[in-house]
Parts: C-alpha cells; structure tokens; sequence
C-alpha cells in the first residue's frame, strides 16, 4: 500500500466535473508524476490532498490516517508540504525570513507563544534555513523582499520553504514553471540529490516533459477529472490514450 | 544588552535617555515668556505623552504587525480604568495592586472580544471591534451603572472600605501613591531662566512605557513576531506550513488588549476617576490615528504619534483668537483681523481641522508615517554612492 492513498474521489464545481472518481496510490519514496492538460483538475487533487478543498465523496489516506476533515495547518504537521502554482510566498517579509518560519513550524508545532526569544539566538534554526538557501542557490538574496523576487525565484523560494520542514509527501504543482531553462535543470538536480539524500516522497505536476522524464519514477495521466492511465514513464510516452488527451479528443471512457 | 540586539538597544536608550529629561527637554521657552505657552513640560501632559505612548505601542503590536485594525481598543482602555479605580476603592490607593488588576481584567476581557472577533478579517473585523466596544460604552454609561456610576463616572469617595490602608484614613479624600509615593507630587526646579517640574506621577508612566517599549522590541524581534508579520503578509502559506492563525492573531490582540489595560490603569492611577467617555469610539479611532500618523509597524512611530497628538490636542487647541491678534500685531489693524479670520478656523478649537489635514497630508505622501519622513530625510543628508548597498537594510522592520 502507498504511503498516499486515493479512493474514490469526486469533486464537482456546480455543473462541472472536475473530480471524477480519482483513484490514486503513491508508492513510499517514489516520485509520482501527475500529468495532463490545462483543467484536467491536477490542482484541484493537490486542494483536496492539503485540505484546501473538501470532495463530494472518496477518502484519502496518507500513512494509514484520513487526512479529509483535517485543517491545512494540521496536515502539513502530518508531513505534507505542497508548492502552488501561482507561488505562495511572505511578500512582505524577507527571504530568510520566509525560510525561518517553515522552521519555526516544524520545530514547534502549529502554535507556540515565543514572544520573549530572539530569532538572532535561535543559531541552529538560522543555520538550517541558510544552509537550505545556499542549497537553493538564492544565499546572495537573503535580504531581499520576496516579493521583489523574479517569478523563477519566487518558486525556487517556496521549493525551500517546502524543503526545508522535511517533509515525508512533497507535493509540487509545476515547480518549474517560469523559470529559465537553467534553473529548471537546477531544480531537477536539486530534487534529484534531495531524492538521494534522505526518505522522501514527490507527487509533482507538470507541463514540462523534460522534467518529467527526469523525475518520475511513475506517471498518471489525468484528463477531464479522472485518471487515464498510470505507468511507468517508458510506457507512458507515445502511449496513445495520452496523445489523445493532449490532443483535447474526449473519446475515453 | 537586555537581550536586545545592538541597533535595538541604542534606539532604546536613547528613547529612556530623552523620556527621562523630557521635563527639561519639553520645556525649551523660558517660564513666562512669550513662547512659554508652547512648552509641553509640564507633568499632566507628560504623563498623557507617556500613557498614550504605551497605549499606542500595544495597539501596533496588533495592528502594525498583524494588519488586523481593531476600532474598538479604547474599549480596553476604559476596563483598565474602571478596574483600576475599584483596587482603589477596595483595596488600596498604592497604584501596583490597581495597575496589575486593570492589566489582567483587559487581557480577559480582550480575549472574548478578540475570540469573537477574529471570526472575521478585514472591515468586518474592524467593525465587530467597534461594535463591541459601542456596546461596552452603552453598558458603562447606563447598565452596569452599580459598577461604573454611569453618566458620573466612578470616582473615589470617603466611605470606601480600602482595607489595606484604612489606618491612615483622614476626613479628605486620598490621593494614589506608589508605596507612600505620591502621584501628584513634583519637584519644581529654577535653572536660569527654566522652570523645570519633576513629578513622581511622570516618572513612574515613563518607566512602565519603557518597559512597554522594551517587550514590544522583544516581540518584533522574536520567532512570535515573525508570525504576526506572516499573518499579514499570506495567511494561506501560513496554515500550508503547518501553522494555525487564528491563536497568532488572538494572542496579538490579547497583548495589545492588556496595554491598553495598563494604559487605563496608569490613567486612573494618575486621576483617580473613570469615565464611560474613555471607550467611546472616538477614543478608539484616535489611538489607530495615532498609530498611522508616527508609522504603523515600526518601533517608534507609535510614541511619536502619541506625542503628536496629545501635543496638538493641549497645546494648539489653547492658541485662542486672543493670542493669533497678538502675534500678527505687527501687521496693520484691518490686515490683523483679516489674517485671524482667516487662520482661526486652524487654530485652538480647530485644531482637530489642522490635524485632520495633517494626518492626510501623512497618509497620502508619508504612507510610513512620520518614523518613515525622518528616515527619508536622514537618508538624504547621508546618500552614500549609488549602487553602495545596505545589507541589513530589509533584515527587520524599520525602528
Ligand atoms: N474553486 C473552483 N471553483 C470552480 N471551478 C474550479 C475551481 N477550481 C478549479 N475549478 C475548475 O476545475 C477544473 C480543473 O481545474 P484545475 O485547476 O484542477 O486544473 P489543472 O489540471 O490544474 O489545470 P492547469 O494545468 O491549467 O493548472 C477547471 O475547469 C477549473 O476551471
Ligand atoms: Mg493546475
């Protein structure tokens, strides 16, 4: 059984399908690749599995436990962390800063009042995070605004927030997307070497079939809501019911 | 030093180092001179920079840090105050009991309002703030009459029980000590052509406002007040990194909550009496003002704010018609009246126009407050050579 377990899940946006009947089950320190075209409703399987969303029917299980009904708060404490689309960062609060309070998170749980202690004394806490941004390559930017961040680094930013809690599930939705050819081959070598270094688990949307290829280990093709085939990436490419969705027929089932 | 990084301890000493010489500092006209009606140096007004400072300081911790604008915080001011002058009445006149009480009752008292409130963000949780603050006006001034003598005010009266000092009981009514300190007493001192007051009641609200400062430096720079900024920057990515909001935010209410407490207790401590007026909205509205005005989010802007409000509020106001005719006294009879009429309206009762005017010149070009107009000033006398970088510059929230 995988470590994330999806059954039987349907979501509809009023008229729309967007959810149907989604069947999927990510193996333990597998990276899963989730790949199909534009509103075959991949993010909205990431909503439902960080508790952004609430589906009509299905459970999801990941380590054996439901995480439906969950807060996003309490299922990023399960080990869940997700990178968005559209990045999800603190604008207003510095680059370091941004990577502290994953930190802070992890350390300390969904709530903690430190008010009294210094961030300028929590020594081991900054030289995790700085280590993760020297790991990221965006050391020179620490200062920065991150909201004045490029787009490319915006998503290499979220990449170590996310990184940098250990998650055991990292979900990423297009991590690349943005971002100039050498920073996508950047991320690929950084996912790799975090893939090599320690137990982890990637489930990762993209469009970008070179980052695909790179990664996956596993491949589910999803179109109008529901899950086409699920492969391994040798068997995926020229599969004829993935042309067929990208080329937007709707002759499937 | 205290804990408090380089940077944060000077800007702290030099605030104790001008707070404690502000009887000196605030009176620079010589005593009964022309200017004299300028000087703020005297020990009501200072005890009010003061009280108001700390008022203002607790409410950025909130608002400053966590975006969320509460317009009903002189609802806690008044709490403060009436639990204050109950130790008073009860208890003892020595301030600490009363101070302590006023603190404590605030922080519960913020905590429902705050629990409540927080339901919601933005203008509507501004306007259950105002709401319950409204609502705790109408209950002092008429419901809760047995507790806060409504339209009157609460006031200490003979009969009082004060059991801890009913020995030292005598046929007037007492005054607010600190440990046989009192509040109201000052030293007067003649220095050529000054006349300086050091009054107890000035120094014990300096030294409580410093404190106030003190933490509130240790909350800005703490993992908790990278927390409250994050509220305010994405609450989206925050619960995404596995951290719950809502006890952020409540927790920075309840804190600015129980300054304003303190704030209150200090007011009854100073005047031994409370008023329903002090919840009533404008109260409310003018420490958010006071806020916006020296620099939302910063350190010192708050102080700065109050300051400058209090400042207009007993000084402009008292510059009467009277006084215009005698500084334009040197233009001719019919240009003197003319430039009255003219300026008048800015002048003493209008010094609300004036400030108004003020805080929306600050609001739409000085949008960090008047903190942010000294910087900018200050980085212009120092430019340093284009492309020179400053590496801490966006480290931490600006002073
Ligand atoms: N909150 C929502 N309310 C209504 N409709 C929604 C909502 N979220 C998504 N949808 C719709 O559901 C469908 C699936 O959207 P989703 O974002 O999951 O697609 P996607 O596979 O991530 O596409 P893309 O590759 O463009 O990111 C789309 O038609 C979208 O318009
Ligand atoms: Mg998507």
């Amino acid at each position: 059984m995988g470590i994330l377990e999806v059954k039987g899940v349907n979501k509809r946006f009023g008229g729309l399908q967007a959810l149907g009947n989604v069947n999927l089950s990510v193996a333990e320190n597998t990276v899963h690749a989730i790949i199909g075209p534009n509103g075959a409703g991949k993010s909205t399987l990431l909503n439902v599995l960080v508790g952004k969303l609430i589906p009509d029917s299905g459970t999801v299980t990941f380590d054996g436990q439901s995480v439906l009904g969950r807060k996003p708060h309490e299922i990023n404490q399960m080990g869940i962390s997700r990178v968005f689309q559209t990045p999800e960062i603190f604008g207003d609060l510095t680059v370091m800063e941004n990577v502290l309070i994953p930190c802070f998170a992890k350390r300390d749980g969904s709530f903690r009042l430190h008010a009294f202690e210094q961030v300028a004394n929590e020594s081991l806490i900054i030289e995790t995070a700085e280590q993760m941004l020297i790991d990221v390559n965006m050391q020179d930017k620490r200062h920065m605004h991150a909201g004045n961040l490029s787009r490319g680094d915006k998503r290499r930013l979220e990449m170590a927030m996310c990184l940098v809690q250990q998650p055991r599930l990292l979900l990423l939705d297009e991590p690349t997307a943005g971002m100039a050819r050498a920073d996508t081959n950047n991320t690929i070598d950084l996912l790799k070497e975090i893939k090599a270094k320690r137990d982890i688990t990637m489930a990762i949307i993209e469009h970008d079939m070179h980052v695909v290829f790179s990664l996956a280990e596993r491949i589910t093709v999803l179109a109008q809501g529901t899950p086409l085939v699920e492969d391994i990436p040798s068997r995926i490419k020229g599969h004829p019911k993935v042309q067929e969705a990208y080329l937007g027929t709707t002759a499937h089932a | 030093m205290f804990g408090l990084e380089k940077k944060d301890a000077a800007l702290l000493l030099i605030v104790a180092v001008v707070t404690l010489c502000a009887p000196i500092l605030l009176n620079p006209f010589p005593a009964g001179s022309e200017m004299a009606q300028f000087n703020a140096g005297y020990p009501d007004l200072m005890q009010r920079f003061a009280i108001y400072g700390i008022f203002a300081i607790g409410f950025n911790i909130l608002f400053g840090l966590t975006g969320y604008l509460s317009f009903g915080h002189a609802a806690f001011l008044g709490v403060g105050s009436y639990s204050a002058v109950w130790m008073f009445k009860l208890l003892s006149m020595n301030i600490i009991p009363g101070i302590i009480l006023s603190v404590i009752v605030a922080g519960l008292f913020s905590l429902v309002i705050g629990f409540i409130s927080l339901r919601r963000s933005g203008i509507y949780f501004s306007i259950l703030t105002l709401a319950f603050a409204q609502m705790s006006y109408n209950l002092a001034y008429s419901v809760l009459t047995p507790i806060t003598n409504g339209e009157t005010g609460l006031q200490l009266s003979l009969n009082d029980p004060r059991v801890l000092d009913a020995a030292r009981t005598t046929g007037s009514l007492p005054v607010t000590t600190l440990f046989g300190a009192e509040m109201r007493s000052a030293t007067s001192v003649q220095f050529g052509v000054w006349e300086w007051q050091f009054s107890t009641g000035f120094y014990v609200s300096a030294v409580l406002m410093l404190l106030a400062l003190y933490l509130a430096i240790r909350i800005f720079r703490s993992p908790f007040g990278i927390m409250l900024r994050a509220v305010k920057s994405n609450q989206n990515r925050m619960s995404y990194t596995g951290l719950n909001v809502r006890p952020y935010t409540l927790a920075a209410f309840v804190i600015s909550g129980m300054y304003a407490g303190l704030a209150g207790g200090l007011l009854a401590a100073m005047d031994p009496l409370a008023g329903a007026e002090r919840m009533q909205w404008t109260a409310s509205g003018e420490v958010v003002i006071m806020t916006i005005l020296g620099g939302a989010g910063t350190l010192l802007g708050p102080i700065i704010g109050a300051g400058f409000i209090k400042y207009f509020e007993n000084i402009f106001s008292k510059i009467n018609d009277n006084v215009l005719h005698d500084w334009f006294a040197f233009l001719p009879d019919g240009l003197n009246d003319f430039v009255v009429t003219v300026i008048a309206p800015f002048f003493g009762d209008g010094w609300n126009l004036t400030m108004g005017l003020m805080f929306m010149a600050v609001v739409i070009f000085l949008p960090g407050g008047l903190v942010d107009g000294a910087r900018r000033i200050g980085r212009l006398f120092r430019r340093k050579p284009a492309g020179a970088k400053r590496p801490d510059a966006a480290t931490k929230p600006a002073e």
